[in-house]
């Protein structure tokens, strides 16, 4: 006769053992399954993604009555277990009895409410389930919410209701979120794109009380005496394993039912699986582990042997545009090392966790591809002495020598785990692939790998990439141009993990697909090569845009147009009669003030550019530089010298500035004004970098623009003197040098990294402020230099024709 | 064809160009590698950028102006643009770079 096995719960573990058990032996039960929801097993972590609006509830269902028809379960959905009485073996549901000889309990999980005043009004839900989602679903941008919890489920759901408009307020009681899965430097630029998204979000928030009116939630109140008004208040703070069935049946249980490595509980007929269980003094929350159960019980219940072990957990986060990765231990103590990589421009933080040479913790924000590889690498225990220095770049860099962005998938091993949902390693999809899974969906469908959370989609992709090569289409990133499949971001990070310090090495070693390059991509790498090895590469003009190969603007019809620099705006006499006899001696057609302080002489001959520098030179005029991607102007008032509101003395600074910052190149141009005092006659506010003078110090504010867009700069730091105000002028130029895309204006660097980030790195951490100022001296021992001498000097024969026949004729 | 001595490799920067002046305008000699050197027409026919100030890639190079890339073997505009630049014969011999005579002395109008 057939076994009765009846399920308590269908949820995402029980949807599992199901499975495993109809699949292996069609015949050996007669299942009865129970869920208190009033539907079958779905993809509960997919709730989420439902939320925002990404999915839909229909799209995450896993079972559906087909499904269960098909197997012979009998559901009895929206009814809850009220009583197992083990005596009898009979497990009583609302609707009525059955008799069991085998019982799987799979309860779950409730959310953990804080009981305070007002938990019980209405409007305040927990996340757990599609009524929850449902309920929040029904906000919009007439509405604000109040999400208590700074860990996964509640920033999931913040990010979710953000999506559709509403206002959201994260309130979590920690210094930085998702302390338990984050250290402080992931956390904090998960914080930052959340409110990019518009999420406000309260650290060190203590919730004292949820205020309500007629019976509904109104506000929640802070112990500091903040309210915060909400329509909806989500709690989001943790979640209690759901034993209580099990504990009135007499079931040994802890903070969770307890069960052995086969998943019995202290009765050997009763199994339990799931977030209702504790085994060996733990208690779980994440799927991964749980499926891994629920293939043990199936397997027990087949009375096959198979002992559940727990594992090393990673986590990730389902909010688009937050990228994070975490696994193992990664708190700080000793004998702990860490290495530590930061991409400012792309906001990417990874920290690895070292412990006698053996990875133990990973964090990463960001870039998370290399992920599974680390996972790996901490499960296995791997010694890591060996690639130590290149660790933290990744797979792709051990020892191969391509730096394929696939290499680093081609270079994983067949047991690297793929899919932590579903523990699919990439055997299994390689495996799946070559039995004919030839995309994402067949993949799915075949390993179950990216069917749950779905973060290893991309993963999975590069797999069926390296594994079908060309017959399979991978979506891709903007790479630079056509020279190359690798975005801009990728050759910075290359360029200085790999030291490529030539453009010859670049073009090699990253595959270039072209003989040297193109205008679009040569002028770029110089620039990269340029600022990361400022003593070893050597710029190559014939990698820039003719303006600043010949150090002056061509204009349409073939002139150029030649700028002195003049400092801070301040000229002489002198330099003033050297400018008009020079316009005079060279027939130059045009003379014009710029908005940047200077004299333009505009339509001058090609030929005529290194005699009429030499005049200029001669009468100690530099080149403006007013045609590069670097620094252009200082512009200045007049300040305490003259006016009678100045605080400090503007024009005095600027001129240092412009000093101390001339001839450097930066990925795009770069203004810079001072005003003496905020009435602001130097436009400071509308500059790359402005220092604004005040009684108390100086104000330097960044990421203004008057071109195509106009944007106003926003504060970085005051500080009291001027030699600070230099230093951070000269750090966060450095900074901008180093992680800028090139062509990227500075405020769209800073809108890539953050304000937060730059004042991090700028203005707080001294030690990495004098260390961007040192970087920065550095490079400007080579390029602090008039350009024009140097030409007049070297290269004026270039400037003319190599042969010239029509002087031949004329003889 | 006869050939005429315009000046030594070294004098044209290696993916740079120099000019040569002649009556029918001018000439930009391209050096697009080590011993590899191309002549066209220095004007471009877009709008007359001056194609020897431009960034000269595998054996192309891209106008200044508004990045027309022109093949320095067919002297075609490459993608989408139309257009078309003439291509003289050159010639390099023992370092020295021959230009042949025809685009450098005018021609009768025949
Ligand atoms: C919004 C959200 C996002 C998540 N995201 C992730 C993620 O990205 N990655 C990850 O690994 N994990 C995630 N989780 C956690 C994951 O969903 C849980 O670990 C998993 O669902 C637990 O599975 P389970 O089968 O133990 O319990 P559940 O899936 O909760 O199923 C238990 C079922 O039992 C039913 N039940 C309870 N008591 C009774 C009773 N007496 N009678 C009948 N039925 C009963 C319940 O109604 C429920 O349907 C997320 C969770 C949520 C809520
Ligand atoms: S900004 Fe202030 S100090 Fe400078 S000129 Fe204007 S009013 Fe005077
Ligand atoms: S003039 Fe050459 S592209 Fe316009």
């Amino acid at each position: 006769m057939k076994q009765r096995l009846v399920v308590i719960g269908a949820g995402m573990a029980s949807g599992r053992v199901l499975e495993h058990l109809t699949d292996a032996a069609p015949d050996a039960f007669d299942i009865t399954l129970f869920n208190a929801e009033p539907r079958g097993n779905y993809n509960r972590i997919m709730l989420s993604p439902v939320l925002s609006g990404e999915k839909t509830y229909e799209e995450i269902v896993t079972h559906d009555d087909a499904w269960y028809a098909a197997r012979g379960i009998a559901c009895r959905f929206g009814e809850k277990v009220e009583k197992i009485d083990r005596e009898m073996k009979v497990v009583e549901g609302a609707n009525g009895h059955i008799p069991y000889d085998k019982l799987v309990i799979a309860t779950g999980s409730n959310p953990f409410m804080i009981p305070l005043p007002g938990h019980n009004l209405d409007g305040v839900i927990a996340y757990r389930d599609l009524e929850d989602t449902q309920q929040m679903m029904g906000m919009g941008p007439n509405n604000k919410v109040v999400v208590i919890g700074g860990g996964l489920l509640g920033l999931e759901a913040a990010a979710g209701m953000a999506a559709h408009g509403v206002d959201v307020t994260v309130v979590h009681i920690m210094g930085h979120l998702m302390e338990r899965q984050l250290d402080e430097a992931a956390g904090y630029l998960l914080k930052k794109s959340l409110e990019d998204k518009g999420i406000k979000i309260c650290l060190q928030a203590n919730s004292k009380e949820i205020l309500g009116e007629d019976g509904k939630v109104r506000a929640l109140l802070l112990d500091d005496g903040t309210e915060l008004p909400c329509d909806l208040l989500v709690m989001a703070v943790g979640i209690r394993p759901n034993t209580a069935l099990a504990q009135e049946a007499g079931l040994a249980t802890g903070r969770g039912i307890h069960v052995d490595d086969q998943m019995v509980t202290s009765d050997p007929d009763v199994f339990a699986v799931g977030e209702c269980v504790e085994h060996d003094g733990e208690v779980f929350g994440l799927v991964a582990p749980l499926y891994d159960q629920a293939k043990v019980a199936a397997q027990a219940l087949l009375e096959e042997d198979a002992a559940f072990m727990q594992k090393t957990l990673s986590t990730k986060l389902k909010v688009t545009g937050c990228d994070l990765f975490s696994a193992g231990d990664f708190a700080e103590g000793p004998g702990r090392e860490d290495i530590v990589f930061r991409d400012p421009s792309r906001g990417v933080y990874k920290r690895l966790v070292i412990e006698e040479d053996r990875l133990v913790g990973a964090v990463m924000y960001g870039d998370t591809a290399d992920g599974s590889w680390f996972f790996g690498l901490i499960k296995d225990g791997t010694s890591i002495e060996e690639m130590r220095e290149t660790l933290i770049f990744g797979p792709a860099y051990q020892g191969g020598d391509t730096a394929d962005p696939l290499s680093a998938v081609a270079a994983l091993p067949p047991e690297a785990e793929i899919c932590g949902c579903n523990g699919v390693c990439k055997g299994e999809i390689v495996e799946a692939i070559n039995a004919g899974a030839d995309d994402l969906d067949a993949v799915r469908a075949g390993t179950k790998a990216s069917a749950s959370c779905g973060t290893c989609t991309g993963l999975v992709e590069q797999v069926l990439q390296v594994t079908l090569g060309d017959d399979f289409q991978m979506p891709t990133a903007q790479p630079i141009c056509g020279c190359t499949d690798l975005t801009h971001e990728d050759v910075r990070r290359l360029i200085k993990g790999q030291e490529l310090k030539s453009q010859a090495a670049v073009w090699q070693d990253l595959g270039w697909t072209t003989p040297n390059g193109c205008h679009v991509c040569r002028p770029a790498i110089n620039y990269y090569l340029l600022t990361d090895w400022p003593l070893e590469y050597q710029d190559d003009p014939q990698s820039r845009f003719v303006n600043e190969r010949k150090h002056a603007n061509i204009q349409k019809d073939g002139t150029f147009s030649v700028v002195p620099r003049m400092w801070g705006g301040i000229t002489t006499p002198d330099e003033l009669r050297a400018i008009a006899n020079a316009a005079d001696k060279y027939d130059v057609p045009t003379v014009k003030v710029t908005g940047g302080q200077r004299i333009d002489l505009l339509g001058v001959k090609g030929e005529d550019l290194p005699a009429i520098w030499s005049d200029l030179n001669k009468a100690g005029l530099v080149s403006g530089h007013a045609y590069s991607k670097g620094l252009r102007t200082v512009k200045t008032c007049v300040g305490t010298d003259h006016c009678r509101f100045g605080t400090q003395d503007s024009t005095g600074l600027g001129i240092k500035l412009e000093k101390i910052l001339w001839g450097s190149w930066t990925p795009h141009k770069l203004k810079l004004a001072v005003s003496g005092c905020p009435r602001n006659c130097a436009e400071a506010t509308c500059k790359d970098i402005g220092v604004v003078c005040v009684d108390s110090g100086y104000q330097i504010s960044i990421g203004g623009a008057a071109g195509m867009d106009v944007k106003e700069t926003e504060l970085l730091c005051q500080v009291p003197t001027e030699d600070e105000a230099i230093e951070i002028v000269m750090a966060v130029t450095q900074a901008y040098r180093e992680g800028g895309k090139y062509l990227d204006r500075l405020y769209k660097w800073l809108g890539k990294v953050g304000m937060g980030w730059v004042q991090a790195q700028v203005v707080e951490d001294l030690e990495n402020r004098a260390a961007l100022v040192a970087r920065f001296e550095l490079s400007q021992s080579i390029y602090r230099k008039d350009p024009w001498a140097e030409h007049v000097k070297e290269k004026a024969r270039t400037y003319a024709p190599i042969a010239d026949f029509t002087l031949e004729a004329a003889e | 064809m006869s050939w005429i001595d315009i000046g030594h490799i070294d004098e044209v920067p290696l993916r740079g160009a120099r000019l040569v002046k002649t009556h029918i305008g001018c000439i930009a000699v391209f050096r697009t590698a080590e011993a590899e050197v191309f002549a066209a027409t220095n004007s471009c026919p877009h709008k007359g950028g001056p194609l020897s100030e431009g960034i000269v890639h595998g054996q192309s190079v891209t106008c200044p102006l508004h990045n027309w890339v022109f093949d320095l073997n067919t002297g075609e505009a490459q993608g989408a643009d139309a257009g078309r630049i003439t291509i003289y014969p050159v010639r390099l011999e023992e370092d020295r770079i021959l230009l042949d005579d025809s685009a450098v002395t005018r021609r009768s109008a025949a």
